[in-house]
């Protein structure tokens, strides 16, 4: 017990410091890139932090193409919850299955329930299985998405591995906007690394459902000088459009005709991570529109939506963005919390691709809020040179590394 | 002294008055916070190079540098044209305090 002149010391030093009052009771769904760095970016802060994630491990999809063409192995890619754990984040590994924004409750798939001041989603992207016709989740077990999680990822790198040279690999890549715009064409680029090395003789269609892509130019100047001939890429308007697809035979349709693989890779259609629409939080383009300086939702108050399932106008869904905007978030949060304005932000996003283990390319971007989405800011960001020099790729491809290492580090270390 | 090493002094002693209080997310300017993305606080992580433990003026030089394209850089110099010379400032103030790279 304390005494009084003590309890009357306290009482005037929380008087002296009124922030340490304005701590809430947060709720952050989602352990991802957004979600885990925004828990604990609120817990340092000295909020009372809930992480309702239902995995006890995050495999990272950074990284996963060198996975995919075996320059890397799938352990690599898995994070636990310790380091959360440790800046006071209390998990509840659980689903969530709905949330109550009138009476700032979240509901647990175990039928517990959290009450939050200020509930955090960041669910990321859930994979359509509704979108393209004869890919569902049958197929994706023997058609590989590759695009979430580790199983997928290793079943395509098997795949790969059993093929026969001379084999045809063919991609399927969706229109936009899709989790890590560049990923498709870095995945294109590792997997015509791996052919050149141990299928000399097998090539690679991409049926893309749109006529450009991120970082384009450097891309398709890499694959004219390091892979010659093997990458064939298919836009849009060349009938790259896949519409159905049929996995027995594994066979890709578009308008002009029929695609057969000995390995066929889907990137299906995307949307925002299930919670989104049972929250009501995802508009009818099935993502989250958001207030650009809090990341608070346009459709219902109290609820932030960060990551691969917001709407953040030109910035791009990718891990570091969910990893700056969480940090921003977590700030106006507290801001918010306190009642105070939040500060106008500026934010950053860095994604590196590599077009072989040692030549990385990147694209990155500077963001502000203006007329209620954030915009690039002129002059800034852009793709790396085209005419650099290969030192400077292979800078970069160790760049691309240790942002892996550091931001890792960050978000679960 | 100057204006600058006015500000930068006040700014030295707010961050001594600071110590012992809960690590506060509100004080990064506008930007800051996205740099720990991939300058590790950590020194000896990684290829990117160390900004922990550097001054603000360091920062801040190195900063215009990058604007200007003098200094050369693979993607700083795209990163540092979206700051003012005052922004950089502000985010090099803030980490040379010992706030997260």
């Amino acid at each position: 017990m304390i005494g009084r002149r003590a309890a009357l010391a306290l009482g005037a030093m929380a008087l002296a410091r009124p922030s340490r009052a304005a701590s809430g009771r947060i709720v952050v769904v989602g352990g991802g890139f957004a979600g885990a760095t925004c828990a604990r970016a609120l817990a340092q802060g000295g909020h009372a932090v809930t992480l309702v994630e239902a995995n006890p491990v995050y495999h990272s999809c950074p990284f996963s193409n060198p996975v995919i063409a075996g320059l890397r192995e799938p352990e690599a890619q898995a994070f636990g919850y310790d380091g959360v754990r440790r800046d006071g984040v209390v998990l509840a590994q659980q689903a969530a299955v709905g949330v109550d924004a009138a009476a700032r409750r979240v509901r647990l798939a175990d039928g517990g329930v959290l009450d939050y001041d200020r509930l955090v989603l960041a669910p990321g992207v859930d994979l359509r299985f509704d979108a393209l016709p004869g890919y569902d989740e049958a197929a994706a077990e023997t058609l590989p998405h590759a695009w979430k999680g580790a199983a997928k990822a290793v079943l395509l790198r098997r795949q790969l591995e059993a093929m026969e040279d001379g084999g045809t690999v063919l991609m399927a890549v969706p229109a936009n906007p899709y989790r890590c715009p560049p990923g498709p064409y870095e995945r294109a680029s590792l997997i015509a690394w791996y052919l050149s090395r141990h299928k000399p003789r097998s090539k690679l269609v991409v049926l893309d459902a749109k006529d450009a892509f991120s970082k384009q130019r450097l891309f398709q100047a890499a694959w004219a000088e390091l892979y010659p001939g093997r990458i064939e890429w298919v836009p849009l308007s060349s009938g790259g459009g896949v519409i159905e697809v049929d996995a027995g035979a594994r066979t890709l349709v578009t308008d002009f005709g029929r695609h057969t693989g000995a390995v066929v890779n889907v990137i299906p259609p995307q949307r925002a991570g299930g919670i989104a629409a049972l929250a009501g939080v995802a508009d009818r383009s099935l993502w989250c529109p958001i207030d650009p300086v809090t990341f608070e939702s346009r459709l219902v108050p109290g609820v932030h939506v960060l990551g691969d399932a917001a709407i953040a106008g030109a910035m791009p869904k990718s891990a570091f963005a969910a990893n700056a905007q969480a940090k921003v978030c977590a700030a106006a949060i507290t801001s918010l919390l306190r009642g105070e304005a939040p500060v106008e932000p500026r934010l950053i996003n860095t994604c590196y691709s590599l077009v072989a283990p040692e030549y990385g390319i990147s694209v990155a971007g500077v963001y502000r809020p203006e007329g209620g989405r954030l915009v690039d800011i002129e002059g800034a960001g852009e793709t790396s040179p085209l005419d650099a020099p290969r030192e400077v790729r292979a800078l970069e491809a160790a760049y691309a590394g240790s942002w892996f290492e550091t931001v890792t580090a960050e978000v679960w270390g | 002294m100057t204006w600058r090493g006015c500000s930068s002094a006040l700014l030295a002693l707010l961050a001594l008055l600071c110590v012992g209080a809960a690590p506060d997310v509100v004080a990064a300017p506008a930007g800051a916070s996205s740099c720990s993305g991939c300058h590790s606080p950590a020194p000896g992580v990684g290829a990117v190079p160390h900004i922990a433990g550097l001054s603000a003026d360091q920062i801040a030089g190195a900063m215009a540098e990058f604007r200007s394209g003098e200094r050369p850089a693979t993607v700083m110099n795209r990163i540092a044209k979206g700051f003012s010379e005052a922004e950089s400032r502000a985010i090099a103030e803030w980490v040379a305090a010992g706030s997260r790279p």
